[in-house]
């Protein structure tokens, strides 16, 4: 490809947008922005725009999807038409399809689902702008929706992508990192249980680098979880000053 | 607390709305920590209702049976109410036309009998001060701000009652009948209500919706 030898970092060592390799974006997360779901968040980080909304524990339908033992989880990620560069079809493509379910599968073990057997939870996240990590900043979006539902869960769920632009180890890709880099790895992790959810690799590293990576990601995760935590709160905190 | 934030380390009883692991004591819902007796328990902020045996409830008629009434009572999980608590002893609960006694639409107060969270929760109508609501109005709020709305020994809801001279039946389910003696009190109630949800959380609530009241009356 032409850009294959694109400066990615600077020689003084820093990203296209400023940044140094172990920085993230900044985040923006607010939680309760939707008045007819059950639980929603926002998340902006640099100019990947997320909403999230969660619906439920309901009835399922149709019926046969309900399990008798546990509530069903169902994930949707949509991008919307305008949030890449040339318009995307919005109906859902074969990539969508697959993030829906590596996102479903990384909210699953946070979740009590034996509380409520034959239920659904529905769980909607629509990108409104793609920036690179748009799944971490689902995950992230998704957890909070999830907490601010109400929906018992044994711990937040935190998400960040570490890749390898210019053999440089980076933390939070953006779109041009992802595709002029080397590595892309998304990574999400319930911190305070220090387990890993959703770990998927792009690209080659040695194994020196994968644990420097993971070094690097779960430490963002944890910076990251604390920020979701001050969210949640901040909705309630706020509510107490007016008066 | 949030979800997984830690609450205690040690020999505490586990509440509702918490776990332990390793010793450790974790919420699992936002809410507030309450320690009480040596248990620690979340009271929730946010969240479903989820039935429990002795809760008085405002349910919807929505479907019929064979033998019983489908109610919408605000939760993920249907309730029934059986026909034979209104047709006559004499008469067949299975030839009867059930409509006749009951029908779509109405509103009932009734109180869970049975409950467990693999089938549907069993209503009974059985008792004082339960049964068909007439007139008046039917408003929802966050199940998880009941407690809050009923206060202390009923002090909220009673203090509502009292300012506004209205009948007030509050569902455990967030569901409220209201029935004043004129539409304004009605909507001076259903304010409180709404302040009261709103601000569950915040202290000196009884005192603000006091003089609320008493401000809106006077104007």
């Amino acid at each position: 490809m032409e850009a294959k030898n694109l400066a990615l970092i600077s020689p003084e060592g820093l990203r296209i947008d400023g940044r140094k390799p172990d920085e993230i974006r900044d985040i923006k997360m607010t939680v309760g922005v939707l008045e007819n779901a059950d639980g929603s968040a926002y998340v902006e980080q640099g100019n990947t725009k997320v909403y999230a909304a969660v619906y439920g524990p309901r009835e399922v339908h149709p019926r046969h999807l309900a399990s008798p033992d546990k509530a069903v989880i169902r994930c949707r990620y949509h991008m919307t038409p305008f949030s890449v560069e040339e318009r995307k079809s919005p109906a859902p493509s074969r990539r969508e399809i697959e993030l829906s379910k590596v996102i479903r599968e990384a909210l699953t073990p946070a979740i009590l689902l034996e509380q409520f057997p034959f239920t659904v939870i529905d769980v909607f996240v629509e990108i409104i702008n793609a920036d690179g990590s748009t799944r971490c900043a689902s995950i992230i979006a998704a957890s909070l929706a999830l907490a601010s539902a109400g929906i018992p869960m044994r711990d937040l769920v935190a998400a960040c992508s570490v890749g390898k632009v210019n053999g440089v180890l980076v933390l939070d890709v953006t779109d041009t990192e992802d595709k002029h880099g080397e590595v892309d790895m998304p990574l999400a992790m319930m911190p305070n249980r220090n387990e890993v959810t959703l770990l998927q690799l792009d690209g080659v590293l040695s194994v020196e680098e994968l644990e420097k990576a993971i070094a690097m990601v779960s430490k963002a995760c944890r910076d990251i979880y604390e920020r979701q935590k001050n969210a949640l709160k901040a909705k309630y905190l706020e509510a107490r000053k007016v008066n | 607390m949030v979800p997984g934030e830690l609450l205690a380390e040690g020999d505490y009883g586990v509440g509702s709305y918490t776990y332990r692991e390793n010793g450790r004591i974790y919420s699992i819902t936002i809410g507030i920590v309450e320690y009480k007796k040596g248990v620690i328990r979340v009271v929730p902020l946010q969240g479903p209702y989820i039935p429990k045996v002795g809760d008085v409830v405002i349910g919807i008629v929505t479907d019929f049976l064979p033998t019983a009434y489908v109610l919408d009572i605000n939760s993920h999980y249907k309730a029934v109410l059986q026909a034979s608590e209104f047709v006559p002893p004499r008469k067949s609960v299975l030839t009867e036309d059930l409509a006749k006694y009951l029908d779509i639409g109405e509103t009932m107060v009734c109180k869970v009998a049975k409950f467990d969270k693999y089938s549907d929760a069993l209503l009974t109508c059985r008792d004082k001060d339960l049964g068909r609501l007439i007139d008046g109005r039917l408003i929802k709020i966050n199940p998880a701000k009941i407690p809050r709305l009923i206060g202390r020994k009923g002090s909220m809801v009673n203090l509502i009652k009292k300012e506004t001279g209205c009948k007030i039946i509050v569902g455990q389910n967030g569901y409220i009948w209201i029935k004043g003696k004129e539409p304004k009190l009605e909507d001076l109630a259903e304010k409180a209500i709404r302040k009261v949800e709103q601000e569950a959380h915040t202290s000196g609530l009884t005192q603000q919706i006091q003089s609320m009241l008493q401000v809106e009356k006077g104007g």
